[in-house]
């Protein structure tokens, strides 16, 4: 093709060039805008881990200072010194591996237990009315008083091993699903349940098919908050009375007045927790993928 | 003359509100559906066309007169019906293809099969390609394509929709309208369709029933005698639908004053 032929193609590419800086405009601001988000996270990151320097920082400084007296609040290389005492050395108790396996055992099977019932229960008395109205008073009895104190209970009757911890973590579990379980059945839709029995479901499957899967965000959302309960449980279940344990081993540092024992078994404490947690949204993203919103995709405090 | 399909004898339904007080949704309502017929009821709001479809499907009963359904009094859901609900009533934790094969496997289907039948239904309401997504991932037509395919998988022999397509946009509504027709005509399903839209009712019905303001009783029924089948889009134009338009019209404005007076005193007294 001889160039001459292009020419009578002139006048287009002239518009088409005049488009261009319209085109290159939209694209560098949508670059920028991508570069600004990019950088205000980085921002945020640096700022978090600021925060972070700060507070360990001054607390450290404060108390190698002695502005504050490291006895009683511990002292954040104290506490690194520990945990790593505790890793390389062992604890009074044993290994450390051992009290983190104790209270993690007690912790997981109080969990599995109160969810289990707390589901059990709440889609029961949710689906039927004269339970419900029976049962009530007695339930909303049995959450006024504070829970934790059955602990003392459970370590009488069932003695100093795994059975008052696992107890203890369970009945805190139990009644938080119990009551999101409960809610979650009575806000299911009833344009759906009326679809489900029109289309021939029994009792059955309006439960397991409707009732249930419907009452799941409700459900879920109680498990984020008992994880943490249930560790709760099996804790105070150690502090009043156990042979091992992460609970225990910060029951024993605090009678030889040991702050950073207390703060090293804390973040223990916190770490089974998190790991726990993000179990749990893995879980709720695989169970729950039919919601329009994945978690996680907002902001959590 | 043969034994109506659907049939209401002086029916009452009263409602117990939440403040204590009764309210009578419907009183002396009398009405008939022959088998095979479309019969839209319209009426102002709140005058108890939703709760004539409850009654219908034995999701309520009457608490005076008497709901029959295929020449059998109505006590409890009524076996081989299908109801199209007003707002969005498929499963969202179900995938497309599991809404529509509810039905069959509630009655006893096996799944493999009811998938089997889905899978044409799917197909037949123009949703191909979409078995393996969830509700919220269709827009708002292709949901009630979905409840369309739900319903009509079990060969209902009386279908009873509520308003199913207020919430579309005038487009899709009248695609689906146009839709609906097409496969209601490949069925014997006697239809009872709720609407506040007269021109649909007209556009889709063999006879319209007109309620009056609540408490709702019949106030008058029409014949619609334009020929099928019919293209929704084009027959609001026809004469023949003016003129019935206007008939119906008369009778039912009446009523729509009725009740929008009566809205907008308890909007005051509120």
């Amino acid at each position: 093709m001889s160039v001459r032929s292009i020419r009578p193609a002139r006048p287009e590419i002239a518009t088409v060039a005049k488009a261009l800086p319209a085109v290159a405009a939209d694209s560098t601001q949508a670059s920028a805008r991508a570069r600004s988000i990019r950088r205000r996270r980085l921002n945020v990151y640096a700022l978090r881990v600021l925060v972070a320097v700060v507070w360990i920082g001054s607390w450290e400084l404060l108390t190698r200072f002695k502005v504050v007296d490291p006895f009683f609040f511990g002292q954040p290389s104290g506490i690194l010194q520990k945990l790593q005492t505790w890793t390389t050395e062992g604890t009074a108790l044993g290994p450390l591996w051992e009290q983190v396996a104790v209270t993690m055992e007690e912790t997981v099977i109080g969990f599995v237990v109160g969810a289990v019932l707390g589901v059990a229960v709440g889609v029961l008395l949710g689906r039927n009315r004269l339970l419900a109205e029976v049962f009530s008073p007695y339930i909303k009895a049995a959450n006024s008083i504070p829970r934790v104190v059955l602990g003392a209970l459970f370590a009488i009757s069932l003695g100093l091993d795994l059975k008052s911890k696992v107890a203890t973590a369970a009945i805190l579990v139990f009644f938080v699903v119990f009551f999101n379980a409960f809610q979650g059945v009575r806000e299911v839709d009833r344009n759906l349940i009326a679809n489900a029995r029109i289309l021939g479901a029994d009792n059955r499957r309006l439960t397991t098919e409707i009732i249930i899967p419907s009452a799941l965000t409700w459900i879920i959302a109680s498990l984020h908050i008992s994880f943490g309960l249930a560790l709760v449980g099996a804790v105070v279940g150690e502090l009043f009375g156990a042979t091992a344990g992460v609970g225990e081993l910060i029951y024993s540092a605090e009678h030889n007045f040991d702050a950073n024992g207390v703060f090293a078994g804390m973040l223990l404490l916190a770490a089974m927790a998190l790991i726990a947690e993000a179990l749990i949204t893995a879980l709720e993203n695989r169970l729950i993928i039919w919601r329009p919103n994945p978690v996680g995709t907002d902001i959590k405090v | 003359m043969s034994e109506p399909a659907i049939e209401l004898r002086n029916v009452t339904k009263r409602f117990l509100t939440p403040s204590g007080g009764i309210y009578t949704a419907l009183r002396d309502l009398d009405m008939q559906v022959a088998p095979g017929e479309f019969n839209a009821v319209v009426g102002p709001t709140g005058c108890g066309k939703s709760t004539t479809l409850a009654l219908i499907s034995g999701l309520e009963p009457p608490s005076e007169g008497q709901v029959r359904v295929n020449g059998r009094p109505v006590t409890g859901i009524v076996p081989n019906s299908g109801f199209v609900f007003q707002s969005d009533a498929v499963f969202p934790w179900k995938t497309v293809l599991d809404n529509v094969a509810a039905g069959p496997r509630y009655r006893g289907t096996s799944t493999r099969e009811a998938r089997k039948q889905a899978r044409e239904w799917i197909a037949r309401v123009g949703l191909a390609g979409f078995e393996d997504r969830y509700p919220h991932q269709l827009s708002g037509g292709m949901r009630k394509r979905v409840a369309l395919a739900q319903s009509l998988i079990t060969e209902p022999r009386i279908l009873l929709m509520d308003e199913p397509f207020s919430a579309l946009d005038v487009q899709t509504r009248t695609l689906m309208e146009n839709e609906l027709l097409g496969l209601w005509s490949l069925t014997s399903s006697s239809v009872v369709f709720v609407t506040h839209d007269l021109e649909e009712a007209i556009a889709l019905a063999d006879r319209v029933t007109v309620i009056t303001a609540g408490p709702g009783t019949v106030k008058g029924t029409y014949e619609v005698d334009l020929p099928r089948p019919r293209n929704v889009a084009e027959i609001r134009f026809e004469p023949r639908f003016v003129h019935i338009y206007q008939e119906i019209w008369s009778d039912l404005r009446e009523e729509v004053l009725v009740s929008y007076e009566r809205q907008k005193h308890s909007a005051g007294a509120a």
